[in-house]
């Protein structure tokens, strides 16, 4: 086993809020790696760090075995970054864009011309190259940024938020990209997320991060099933009855949250009718149920005690208290 | 130098793309060259100018364009930052230095052109410059020119988060420079009082410098100019590479 990123206790504070609170995790050579978080989590923090645009408060990093703090510009080339927010330049064209990245990275004219086609090439964007980006779509903006990370053949390529704002047809078609990247050009991927059928569906490991700390990290079918089965969701006025009324061995875990319970077990479909009989013997009523096989939500529900998007929500109603109070 | 030229590379591309730029800031000077100029040629006594009053004013135009440019040029880094793309810059393996000079050379380069062509605006109008050395002494003052206030804007611009302040450093820190640097009437016209502040303006000698070059007449000796409007170059230059430094993603 080969380690591409290696962190230990990276903390970073900004003032009184710590917002990477002493993360610790390694990555593998070739490997699809997650960082899943509601907004605020800490994600773009620890990039940020990882590709030295950010000093750490403590601990320690090297990518690819250089360290972050003794040599950036080590690390810089190494690495290959697609920012959160739009990074292009929109008046030039796709292939000045990538031109200018190129010569940036002093890569020699003879190989920058010839890789920058093919790159063209792979994200699709060819037909498109002598066209002001301006006039490009969010999603030929991202796939042109993708490119553009991976001119000067970095070992790790950074991924913050790839599909932030897309459609989903656009998600989609994205994904496939990263996939193929993956395998065509073997290459170290680490992205930070937080929509949970992308950190599924492209990550060989997530780390699933919340308030700075890394709260579970593992392949996404071993954090699923760490759930303990299947998830049996009841909605009822009378959750409490409903705790005391199911206590039975085969229910692995039970939790209420928001008029809801949701249980988990095994093959719940065989134990649905004894499910309902039960409640029903108990007079408790059933406004819905519903079966579903674990997700991440609910991975990082039974973690946190709260959804993904209960904590964005929570975050962002605090960013809109902290900006009121410093206007004042 | 290879970063160096890219980054002028890109300014290049983009000014020669942006033909209402080109043309609006060339507006103002020559609005100001015609209506001044031609208004003001009969009623100004030529005697204490030595000279037309309109030719008086070409070279003052000329810096005028190639101030307003440059400073531009550099506070455009703050667009950069708000449209992300100075993290594709301050992100690449290179150092901030090569990174500021690149701009300021960009900048620079596009705020003489800018002049040049108001240079050709004048010479249409009637302007003659009396030998070709005076055209090239008046090209390096305004290369200085433009270099010194590229910085000041990357300087003013490594200051500020959006575009929200640049009408008042417009109008409080570059106009007045321009109102006072004696690009518009000569020195000597002045109140006493208001000689010395005309004096410690940079701009001043940077008009006086292009004057000279352009009529061949100037109220300060063409040395002390050159020298202090370099001076100033350099300064600026390294305070703008100083504050540029501190930029953080």
């Amino acid at each position: 086993m080969t380690i591409a990123i290696h962190v230990k206790d990276l903390t970073r504070r900004f003032g009184d809020l710590v917002a990477v609170d002493q993360i610790s995790f390694d990555i593998e050579l070739g490997e699809i790696f997650g960082l899943l978080g509601p907004n605020g989590a800490g994600k773009t923090t620890t990039l940020s760090m990882l590709s030295t645009t950010l000093e750490p408060t403590s601990g320690t990093a090297t990518v690819m075995g250089i360290d972050i703090s003794r040599d950036q510009d080590g690390v810089r080339k190494a690495i290959g970054i697609v920012f959160q927010d739009q990074s292009l330049d929109e008046e030039l064209t796709a292939w000045e864009n990538m031109d200018f990245h190129g010569r940036l990275y002093r890569i020699p004219k003879e190989i920058r011309l010839q890789r920058i086609d093919e790159l063209l090439r792979l994200v699709e964007l060819f037909d498109r190259r002598n066209d002001i980006v301006k006039t490009f779509s969010g999603g030929m903006r991202r796939r042109l940024e993708i490119a553009r990370g991976l001119l000067h053949h970095p070992s790790v390529l950074f991924l913050d938020e790839p599909t932030l704002g897309l459609d989903p047809q656009t998600r989609n078609h994205l994904w496939e990209y990263i996939e193929t990247l993956a395998k065509e050009k073997n290459i170290t991927i680490i992205l930070t997320t937080h929509y949970m059928e992308e950190a599924d569906r492209l990550c060989n490991r997530i780390a699933i991060i919340d308030h700075g700390k890394i709260i579970a990290l593992d392949t996404p079918t071993r954090l699923k099933d760490s759930i303990g089965g299947d998830v049996v969701t009841i909605q009822s006025p009378d959750t409490a009855g409903i705790a005391t009324a199911l206590a039975a061995p085969w229910i692995n875990r039970m939790e209420t949250h928001d008029g809801e319970v949701i249980l988990s077990l095994k093959n719940a479909e065989q134990h649905l009718s004894t499910i309902v009989t039960r409640l029903n013997e108990e007079k408790i009523p059933i406004t819905s149920i519903s079966v579903h096989k674990p997700t991440l939500e609910d991975v990082f529900l039974s973690f946190t005690g709260k959804t993904i998007r209960e904590q964005d929500m929570n975050k962002r109603d605090s960013m809109r208290m902290h900006f009121r109070m410093m206007r004042h | 130098m290879d970063i160096v030229y890219t980054i002028w590379l890109r300014s290049m591309k983009r000014y020669v793309r942006s033909k209402s730029r080109i043309v609006g800031s060339i507006a103002m000077p020559l609005f100001l060259l015609v209506f001044l100029g031609f208004g003001l040629n009969s009623v100004v006594s030529t005697t204490s100018l030595g000279q037309q009053y309109v030719m008086f004013l070409v070279p003052g135009m000329v810096a005028m364009s190639v101030l307003f440019t440059s400073v531009f040029s550099g506070i455009q880094i703050i667009w950069d930052k708000q449209f992300g793309f100075l993290k594709e810059t301050l992100i690449a393996p290179v150092s901030r230095l090569e990174i500021m000079f690149g701009q300021t050379v960009g900048g620079a380069t596009t705020a003489v052109i800018q002049g040049i062509i108001l240079m050709v605006l004048a010479v249409l109008l009637g302007m003659r410059i009396n030998n070709p050395i005076g055209f090239f002494i008046a090209l390096g003052f305004m290369i200085l020119v433009g270099i010194s206030f590229t910085a000041f804007g990357i300087a003013i611009a490594s200051r500020m988060e959006d575009m929200t302040g640049f009408q008042l450093i417009m109008n409080f820190v570059v106009f007045p420079l321009f109102g006072l640097s004696g690009a518009l009437f000569p020195i000597s016209s002045l109140p006493g009082w208001l000689e010395p502040i005309t004096l410690i303006d940079p701009l001043t000698y940077g008009v006086e410098g292009i004057r000279y070059g352009l009529t061949g007449v100037s109220q300060i000796n063409p040395v002390i100019s050159a020298a202090v409007i370099a001076g100033f170059a350099v300064a600026m230059t390294g305070i703008g590479a100083y504050l540029f430094r501190k930029v953080s993603l």
